[in-house]
């Protein structure tokens, strides 16, 4: 067997490899075991198969498994045929073992386990081969890397007598044997891997597709083989390279989502390998180390931990699962007491593994599945009448006659779901839950243990102020006038960080004459397509920063009776007051604390060379005070001086964090920073980042109270304000990775370092990618020097003042930038003039960086491999600009002038024009006339600039985008696309969602987002379809369902790791894929978003190359980069490093008229560009001329480097790196460092494989349920005539009705057909996505239950959901549609007689829909539309909700708790003839008539027991619904029926 | 940024003039500087742009966005501040510059721009107003000793920058009085001649020592250029006594127009009409030119042209004409294609307008006419086409004008050529000191220590571009002389 992953290269790393995935089980509430159970096992493996993917060759999946109990009579019949008596069940156990093709290193391995348990005392049995298929059909590479499988039979030794004691022996002789194994360091011995070893399970796995599994082993198929469980699982991971240990099962769990501060949590784990000892495992433990290897999956490093839980700390498997996936505690209200005592007690112990999870696991005994605190993977289950439950990540996986089916429901966030078969009974969260928090008094050890900072008296200790002026200090660190004024000032006196528009263009830090603080060196990663972001405003619940300073308690000892105690703070910004609360702890803690203060500062006349030793004295100082009983070390620079500089305080915690995690003492000490420098959101993110649990940046604090001028009060408002901003930007910094506790975000390191070199970050931010190389541990010292010697310098500028800055807005002497008056200038005078020498002063100015470093593109040069050519024998600029796109940019973010302009000169081009988020006015979709005008298509009132068309114009926007607010998106808006864009970040906020502020929808933004004029507009953070990778297939899908003509794109902002993603995105199917860099960006965004979250495009965009050539993938995608894409010589470099199309944004505007002002979140543009207000829309004065002429100089440009390259078809330039260099002789004392090998690597892949786009994707659409139901409604779709279909439905029927839909919009838009037209009737279990894009007049009647979004961006259709009239539960308790159902609908209605999941009718705009209960965040963001929910809902109701209204039976009074009532009011039904007369009315109609309308005809579609009970004594049911009316729909309506009584008057 | 939508609120309001009548009767400035209400309105109209191309337009790079935004919140001694800390005279700038930052402004684009000139204006007699205004003397001394030739803003700038990081400096004027150009050329009705007084107080306390009356070289200056020398010093000797010399001595040798009748009496440089006019004013010395009651013919349609115009006015003048050669440059220039550099376009000066005067564009003098006493009474003149750059008489469009003082005022070639010979400076082709203004070596001419600065080395422009070559300069300087500058660029 080889090692398939290809190692490290490039820009490509194994590291950063992501899966997602599903999963089930089915087990015998009983324990009874039956072969029945493995089949079902297998079955629902091939129903979840659409989950999975394929790579390249459609042979090769990503892996699969099945993981059942040992079927103890088959292997006592096939050992007994080998010679071998078995001992009686539970006294021996098996290793299921995967061994090297290599024959000596096989039996290496083998002699090591045998080695192994006679060390630990048992008994080796003996070995079995598994037998296996060998005539499988199987992928040429898989069977390269298929290992030798083999059994180990171990028989307990004599000391060893129960079975738990028996599990912990074979757990330390599989540990010991591994790390043996390891420590030898073969080639073949990492082909080496145990999938289970255990008295209880065995794991059948590999690297197979899933319904290979039980076809490749052939135990499964022996009926013989019988289990009470069987947990499946199939994996979709971003690349393709065959890796049979990554395969799920592990051996307790089996995992559907990401860890994504896993890196956090392994290092914590290393961290506490000294301080931690097992009262269970004894010395043993010390054989269990290393508990996790490089290259594990974080499945399997969550396996590990677990399994560590509860072998070393005797934990329950569901303690401990629910020590590592808590609850979202901390804010939860309605959270019993004591439950919330037991998370706060554990919370200290360990970090939780944060990321979004559904995690079935079992350790044979019991089996169970619990999801994370946001609920934000599906999974659902059902519980028989004879004792069966299945669970899995959808509904219908297996065949079970409804009325067998007593129970439907799904795990809910946060909430565990247990089987014991022992106890032959399911134990619900709650027993579960209630019995682990009172089986010890959590509360009451809360309570004394316990100290939170706040309640600690005040010091009487003053901070006392340095020596150094103020003025003096902020230079030192670095203070420009911006950061008072741009950063500080707003944070101080609004408590938000504040806003900036249009990207970033200046240097990179690397780059940069200005001296930068270390900070500006690390980017922010963020969570795209593998998981979703949080909203940390709208999902503010499971947000939390609470940080606990000081050792942790040991995680093994759960026999402690008595635990250390912890101080607690609630966010980690230290005040002055709470730093010297710290730094006299033992005063206040009776002695139990013990601060340590470690000063980072030096003598400045040692030099930059000091630093080295300076730090490694520190690292060793702390070393020896938290060896010498210091439990709190703070790191502090206050004593900066001019004659002491101080270390970069990031470098400095880092270092020591590290040195302290490597000594395992990190867990001993808490560790807090005291530093001048952080000032910054993301300043606080990265020392949190880099492990400090506390933050007091004394600097930042005494400058904005300096600006209170010597207000008291203000000043502490100011502080507050300050440290409320703060907190409110880390949330928003870990939620954009998807983290929602600062717990597991302190030391996660979820950055990447651009321009530093890798000796530097592997030694003091090991781990930390960093892929150019840049400036080495002096240079940072210098830097620091060089600033710290400008601040005590005698400079004039300096003598008073701050440095201008020029970072935010240009300054002449300020930090260098691309666009400069000139550089502005000279583009719109060119575009303008037709003069293509101006074109080409522009484009010098941009292009020759040799004296202004602002790119690393700039630091390029072209290095031709041949003859020049002439000019003429290159390819047209006519062909080249057709692979030009403008952004996407909405209606919305800028004025309707601007963005026809750009639609119409990308039209003439044969470019593409992109909608942006906000849908596109249907009257654009027709061609255009001479002498037609913009007024007299969209409406004179809607224009403030007209344009005569010319013959053959169009305004229609060739890329329709779909976003996370889905503003906009009907059927008829995606048949009309060439190109659907997924936006799944963007460069300016990547991770974060969006707000358009109700003052800015007008009447004409309204109708185009199906909203309401004047209701603010919220984007979500995630797509809440997309929480993982194959729900973007599954988007994919859809979309393609919908347009089968246009090609599915997906947008990914470049970061670290964003090549793997992209593997995985070719392989959810999409068409096309752009690459975005983090510098671009037009609309609003927080500064630290648009300044330190992503990276730039040429290292996106070769990553992606990379790993998409070297997986095989690149020739089914076109890629598309951009990201200030300026000039040809931008673009020729793109297509050297593997773009095929580029994308401009800025560039085009500015030809517009955009000047840059950076005022678009104002509404202020005084060009008309990026602006609503009428006024300043009169001065827009772009033509589509100039916007051509410019794409047309552009690819002039590009023409003349081609001709230079010798290179006459721009196909041949993509991907040839071999074509660059890095420039030579630079002399910039940082860039010089900089090291581009890895940018310009060649993957290493035989000739052939293609590096550009060259084939199509197979997007299986030939197997659509709706290829049948088009025949059928033939009738209806050319006639109009009513129609009526029948057919029945299993869950591998996805994405029902989109198709028929594509139709009906084709041919009607979206008016669609009259209602009903088409009605069809079907019957079983949906598939996921049924009904999405419903368009009107067609009608989906299903009788059975649906999946997850269900009527998503329904467009006028109806559904109705029934259950079957042989299933017995009650609507109002089982589940009947899954998660994130409505999503984005714009019209239409939904009738579902049962329970929703979680986010039903997120984001909703107009639809209407009858549910009988909601899960959490139930009509989140709504902005329109109708919503009756008659039953329970989960928590955070109309978090978001802007406009619509939703009825919410509300029997017990107790809905009010779980309302989030941020953006809504709560009121009662009122009788309808009790309204008043002119009061606005929701739709027109009574609030009583509109519910009991639907209620009456909910009951007539689906028959509910419930809408008839209450329609039986209707008055009094009235009176138990709670209306729930957003505050901004009350005003506009209000408004707007004073407007219209002011016109009729 | 003070107000968000202070641009769309609040109109461009113009400083305010004493009327023409009054104005006449005086040579004092007319100009009213901005109400302390006024100037934060006129503060709140700036846009903050994020892209500030006033910021580049202005060539000392005042940070014109942050101090519109510190006069819209009233922190003036702040505005101050910052203004200072790109510009050492801003008090000069903001009377005489024709402010190319508002040709930058991108509210400009279509509306009315910032009316930045009238803020500087508001925030520098605010800081008068105040005392803010004071010596800044250096806190040590070098020892190094730098003299500097000429006394114009550039040497102004060079100077003050000089002494305030410790240098001897010492300024040679061969006039009487200090400023340059802007001391005797430029009518005290646009500069009030304290406004350079009181600097000159400022920068004597900060150090700098000003000798009046003393020509720099040994050789002759051309007739026509004012020198009041009553002491020579050799080039040799600065050489010998200052550690650097920083030639910045302007460009004062005017254009000439060799037609027939050039050398009759009326026919004058411009200069030779205005400083004696200065003199008058701030010494009482009468002018010997007197154009009361005459027809005057300006010949230039520059800003000195404009000074000649505004001095015959208040001379009483029959009537003023002026000349230009050029053809009329449109009333609005081209905005799309122009803007945001300096636009061609019909200009028309305060002093324009304290008259009926008349304006000739596109025509050449041919000739003048006497009056048979050796006395202008008349000037020939013709039309001329302009195409492609070149210039043609158009035939049969020759006509005579009565002219009884004619003013060449069609600006400088280059400077006095004899310093420069002094120094063994070598000129660049128009006769400049020749020096580069960027990179290694900047501002240095081929003699060693010997640095140029503003006119002497750029040809005539604009005081504000003096100013930033005499910083600039000095910021070489004191690299040369300290090895490493603090001052900035």
């Amino acid at each position: 067997m080889e090692s398939a992953v290809p190692e490290r290269q490039g820009l490509y790393d194994p590291a950063n490899e992501h899966d997602a995935c599903g999963v089930g089980f089915v087990a015998h509430v009983k324990g009874q075991k039956s072969h029945a159970i493995i089949e079902q096992g297998l079955l629902i493996l091939k129903n979840i198969d659409h989950r999975g993917a394929v790579g390249a060759d459609p042979l090769q999946g990503d892996g699969a498994g099945l993981l059942i109990q040992i079927p103890d009579l088959f292997y006592r019949e096939e050992m007994a045929a080998q010679g071998v008596d078995l001992p009686p069940a539970g006294e021996y156990g098996v290793g299921m073992v995967f061994l090297p093709q290599e024959a000596a290193s096989r039996h290496a391995c083998m002699e090591e386990i045998e080695r192994s348990i006679a060390a630990e005392g048992q008994r080796l049995l003996g070995w079995r081969d598994v037998p296996v298929n060998a005539e499988m059909p199987m992928s040429p590479t898989v069977k390269a890397t298929e290992p030798v499988i083999r059994q180990v039979f171990v028989g307990r030794g004599p000391d060893v007598f129960v079975t738990d004691a028996f599990e912990r022996k074979l757990y330390i002789i599989r540990r010991r044997a591994a790390n043996a194994i390891k420590s030898l360091h073969l080639k073949h011995g990492q082909e080496f891997y145990v999938p289970s070893f255990s008295a209880r399970t065995v794991n059948y796995k590999g690297l197979l597709l899933a319904d290979q599994v039980g076809e490749y082993y052939l135990d499964l198929q022996d009926k013989r083989t019988v289990s009470a469980l069987a947990l499946v699982h199939q994996r979709f991971s971003t690349n393709t390279f065959p890796t049979w240990d990554l395969a799920h099962p592990f051996r307790y769990i089996a995992h559907n989502g990401e860890i994504n501060t896993v890196r956090g949590n392994v290092n914590w784990f290393k961290a506490r390998e000294q301080a931690i000892s097992s009262p269970i495992l004894g010395d043993d433990l010390k054989k269990v180390w290393p508990l996790h290897y490089p290259g594990q999956s974080d499945s399997a490093a969550f396996d590990n931990a677990l399994e560590l839980l509860v072998m070393g700390g005797g934990y329950s498997l569901a303690q401990a699962v629910m020590l590592m996936i808590p609850e979202a505690w901390e804010k939860h209200a309605l959270m019993d007491e004591s439950r919330r005592a037991f998370y706060e007690y554990h919370a200290a112990m360990m970090e939780p593994w944060d990321g979004p999870a559904a995690v079935a696991f079992t350790d044979g005994r019991q089996i169970g599945a619990t999801l994370d605190r946001n609920g934000l993977r599906p999974a659902r289950y059902l519980v028989t009448d004879d004792d069966f439950v299945v669970m899995a990540s959808e509904s219908g996986v297996l065949p079970i006659p409804e009325k067998k089916i007593v129970k439907k429901w799904r795990l809910q966030p946060g909430k565990m779901f247990l089987i014991d078969m022992e106890q032959g009974r399911i134990i619900d969260d709650k027993e579960l839950k209630d019995s682990l928090a009172n089986a010890r008094p959590y509360r009451e050890w809360i309570e004394k243990i316990r100290i939170k900072l706040d309640e600690v008296p005040a010091a009487d200790e003053t901070c006392a102020t340095p020596p150094a002026s103020l003025l003096d200090r902020q230079q030192a660190f670095g203070y420009t006038q911006e950061d008072t004024k741009v950063i500080l000032e707003p944070m101080a006196t609004n408590g938000e960080e504040p806003t900036g528009s249009m990207g970033t263009d200046s240097a990179l830090p690397v780059l940069s004459k200005k001296n930068k603080t270390l900070y500006a060196y690390f980017k922010q990663l963020f969570a795209q397509v593998t998981n979703p972001p949080i909203d940390p405003i709208r999902e503010e619940l499971v947000m939390s920063l609470v940080s606990f300073i000081g050792p942790k308690p040991n995680l093994l000892n759960t026999v402690d009776v008595n635990p250390p105690i912890r101080l607690e703070v609630s966010q980690p910004v230290l005040t002055c007051t709470d730093i010297e609360k710290l730094r006299n702890i033992e005063k206040y803690t009776s002695n139990k604390f013990r601060s340590f203060e470690l000063d980072i500062c030096y003598p400045v006349a040692w030099g930059k060379e000091g630093i080295e030793a300076r730090l490694a004295s520190l690292a060793a100082d702390a070393e020896d005070a938290v060896r010498s009983g210091a439990n709190i070390l703070i790191v502090s620079d206050r004593k900066v001086d001019a004659e002491h500089v101080a270390i970069p305080a990031l470098l400095a915690t880092s270092a020591i964090h590290q040195h302290l995690v490597k000594q395992g003492l990190r867990t001993s000490t808490g560790l807090v920073v005291e530093t001048g420098s952080a000032r910054e959101v993301h300043h606080f993110a990265l020392l949190g980042g880099f492990g400090a649990e506390a933050v007091h940046p004394y600097l930042a604090l005494e400058t904005i109270s300096g600006m209170a001028k010597g207000d008291a009060e203000k000043a502490d408002k100011y502080v507050k304000n300050f440290i409320k901003a703060v907190g409110k930007g880390l949330c928003k910094v870990m939620s954009k990775m998807g983290i929602s506790t600062y717990m597991s975000y302190t030391g996660a390191q979820i950055f990447e370092a651009i321009g530093l070199k890798k000796d530097l970050v592997d030694k003091y931010f090991t781990g930390t990618p960093s892929n150019i190389e840049g400036i080495g541990l002096f240079e940072v010292a210098e830097e620091a020097i060089r600033l710290h010697d400008e601040a005590f310098s005698a400079d004039p500028v300096l003598a008073n003042m701050l440095d201008a800055g020029g970072e935010y807005a240009f300054r002449i002497r300020g930090e260098e930038h691309m666009w400069t008056p000139d550089s502005i200038a000279k583009l719109q005078h060119s575009t303008r003039s037709g003069k293509y020498e101006t074109y080409k002063e522009y484009a010098k100015l941009i292009n020759d960086q040799t004296k202004r470093h602002l790119t690393l593109r700039g630091l390029f040069e072209f290095k031709p491999q041949g003859e020049a050519i002439p000019l003429e024998e290159v390819e047209s600029a006519k062909e080249i600009v057709k692979r030009f796109a403008t952004g996407a940019m909405s209606l919305g973010s800028i004025s309707t002038e601007a963005h026809t302009t750009l639609a119409i000169a990308m039209n003439r081009i044969g470019g593409k024009s992109n909608t942006g988020e906000g849908g596109e006015d249907a009257k654009r979709f027709l061609p255009l006339k001479a002498g037609q005008t913009l007024s007299e298509i969209v409406g004179a009132s809607r224009i403030e600039r007209d344009y005569v068309f010319k013959e053959g114009d169009s305004l229609r926007s060739a890329i329709k985008q779909v976003a996370s607010g889905r503003f906009g998106v009907t059927t008829e808006y995606l048949v009309n696309a060439d190109q659907i864009q997924i936006k799944m970040a963007q460069g300016a906020k990547p991770g974060e969602g969006g707000q358009l502020p109700g003052t800015k929808v007008s009447e004409y933004i309204g109708k185009l987002r199906h909203s309401v004029p004047g209701v603010t507009l919220i984007s979500p953070p995630p797509h809440h379809d997309i929480y993982s990778i194959e729900d973007l297939a599954q988007l994919i899908h859809d979309l393609k369902n919908a347009n089968s003509q246009a090609s599915i794109s997906v947008k990914l902002v470049s970061e670290v790791g964003v090549g793997t993603v992209a593997a995985g995105v070719a392989k959810a199917k999409a068409d096309h894929i752009v690459i975005a860099g983090f510098d671009g960006g037009t609309g609003a965004s927080p500064v630290s978003s648009i300044k330190h979250a992503g990276t730039p495009w040429e290292l996106g965009l070769s990553e992606t190359q990379q790993t998409l050539v070297l997986n095989r993938l690149r020739s089914r995608i076109r890629l598309q980069v951009d990201g200030q894409m300026k000039t040809g010589r931008d673009v020729a470099i793109g297509a050297l490093l593997g773009a095929d199309e580029f994308g401009f944004a800025t560039a085009p505007l500015v030809v517009e008229g955009c000047i840059m002002m950076r005022k678009c979140h104002l509404n202020t543009c005084p060009v008309g560009v990026a602006t609503q207000d009428p006024e300043l829309r009169k001065r827009f004065s772009g033509q589509p001329e100039h916007v051509v002429n410019y794409f047309f100089f552009v690819a002039e440009e590009v023409r003349e480097i081609m001709a230079m390259l010798g290179i006459r078809k721009f196909d041949d330039l993509v991907g040839r790196v071999d074509l660059l260099d890095m420039r030579a002789g630079i002399e910039h004392w940082k860039a010089k460092g900089l090291d581009f090998t890895k940018v310009f690597h060649q993957p290493k892949v035989p000739a052939d494989v293609p590096r550009r786009h060259t084939e199509g994707q197979d997007h299986g659409l030939d197997k659509a349920l709706d290829h049948k139901l088009i025949e059928q409604a033939k009738k209806a779709l050319e006639k109009g005539q009513k129609v009526q279909i029948e057919t029945s439905i299993i869950n591998v029927n996805r994405t029902c009705g989109t198709m028929l839909s594509g139709e009906v919009a084709k041919r009607y838009g979206n008016a669609g057909l009259p209602d009903d037209t088409i009605h069809v009737k079907l019957t079983g279990t949906a598939g996921q996505a049924f009904g999405a894009f419903l368009a009107r007049g067609v009608t989906l009647e299903l009788t059975g239950e649906g999946n997850d979004y269900v009527g998503k961006g329904l467009s006028g259709g109806r559904i109705i959901i029934k259950p079957s009239p042989d299933f017995r539960g009650d609507t109002q308790h089982n589940i009947i549609v899954g998660n994130t159902v409505m999503y984005g609908a714009t019209e239409g209605e939904s009738f579902f007689a049962g329970v929703g999941g979680e986010r039903f009718c997120v984001r909703n705009s107009g639809g209407t829909a009858v549910v009988e209960g909601v899960g959490d965040h139930g009509c989140e963001y709504m902005t329109g539309g109708t919503v009756v929910v008659l039953g329970m809902t989960g928590r955070n109701f109309a978090a978001g909700m802007s406009g619509g209204i939703a009825y919410v039976l509300d029997e017990d009074g107790s809905f009010k708790h779980r309302c989030n009532l941020a953006q809504v009011a709560l009121e009662k039904v009122v009788p309808a003839a009790r309204h008043v007369a002119g009061e606005p009315l929701h739709r027109d109609q009574a609030d009583e008539v509109q519910l009991k309308e639907l209620i009456t005809r909910h009951a007539e579609y689906t028959g509910s027991a419930t809408a008839k009970r209450l329609l039986a004594d209707w008055e009094a049911s009235r009176e138990k619904f709670v209306k729930v009316y957003p505050h901004e729909y009350k005003r506009a309506l209000t408004e707007m029926a004073a407007a219209a009584r002011k016109e009729a008057a | 940024m003070g107000k968000p939508t202070g641009f769309m609120e609040f109109e461009r309001l113009e400083e305010g003039y004493e009327p023409v009548e009054k104005r006449l009767t005086h040579y004092k400035e007319f100009v009213q500087t901005l109400s302390d209400d006024n100037a934060k309105t006129q503060g709140a109209r700036c846009m903050d742009c994020g892209i500030p191309f006033c910021n580049n337009g202005c060539p000392v790079n005042n940070i014109i966005p942050d101090w519109n935004d510190l006069v819209y919140r009233g922190n003036w001694k702040q505005a101050l501040d910052v203004l200072h800390s790109t510009n050492n005279f801003p008090d000069f700038t903001g009377r005489i510059c024709p402010a190319p930052c508002e040709a930058a402004c991108t509210l400009g684009i279509n509306a009315a721009p910032v009316g930045i000139k009238s803020i500087e204006h508001f925030i520098i007699d605010k800081g008068w107003e105040m005392g803010w205004v004071v010596p800044q003397p250096p806190k040590a001394k070098t020892g190094k000793k730098v003299a500097i030739v000429g006394s114009g803003p550039a040497g102004m700038a060079a100077a003050q920058q000089l002494a305030r990081v410790g240098h001897d400096v010492t300024v040679f004027e061969k006039s009487s009085r200090i400023g340059g150009l802007l001391g005797f050329g430029i009518p005290d009705f646009k500069l009030n001649k304290s406004v350079i007084d009181r600097r000159v107080a400022q920068m004597e306390a900060e150090g700098v020592v000003f000798r009046t009356k003393v020509i720099v070289g040994d050789k002759a200056i051309p007739a026509g250029i004012n020198n009041d020398a009553t002491e020579t010093v050799s080039a040799a000797q600065l050489k010998k006594d200052f550690d650097a010399v920083i030639l910045a001595a302007g460009s004062e040798v005017p254009r000439d127009l060799p037609v027939p009748g050039r050398e009759f009496k009326g026919v004058y440089a411009a200069l030779e009409f205005l400083i004696p006019q200065n003199k008058e004013v701030q010494q009482g010395i009468k002018n010997p030119i007197n154009v009361k009651g005459k027809h005057v013919v300006v010949i230039g349609g520059g800003d000195t042209g404009s000074d000649c115009v505004g001095t015959s006015y208040r001379h009483g003048a029959a009537s003023v004409t002026q000349f230009e050669l050029m053809p009329a440059p449109p009333e609005q220039e081209d905005k799309p294609l122009v803007w945001p550099y300096w636009p061609l376009k019909m200009r028309t000066s305060s002093s324009h307008k304290e008259g009926e005067t008349i304006r000739e564009f596109a025509v050449a003098t041919k000739a003048f006419v006497e009056d048979g006493q050796g006395n202008v009474k008349a000037l020939k003149a013709v039309r001329v086409e302009w195409k492609d750059g070149k210039m043609s008489e158009v035939a049969g469009s020759e006509f005579e004008l009565p002219c009884d003082a004619a003013f060449l005022a069609m600006g400088f070639v280059n400077p006095v050529g004899s310093l420069l010979e002094a120094f063994g400076v070598d000129k660049d082709g128009r006769g400049n000191a020749k020096a580069t203004t960027d990179g290694e070596g900047c501002y240095r001419t081929n003699v060693d220590g010997v640095y140029a600065a503003g006119d002497v080395r750029r040809g005539q422009s604009l005081v504000v571009w003096a100013i930033r070559e005499g910083r600039q300069a000095a910021r070489e300087v004191d690299a040369f002389l300290m090895g490493t500058s603090a001052l900035p660029r």
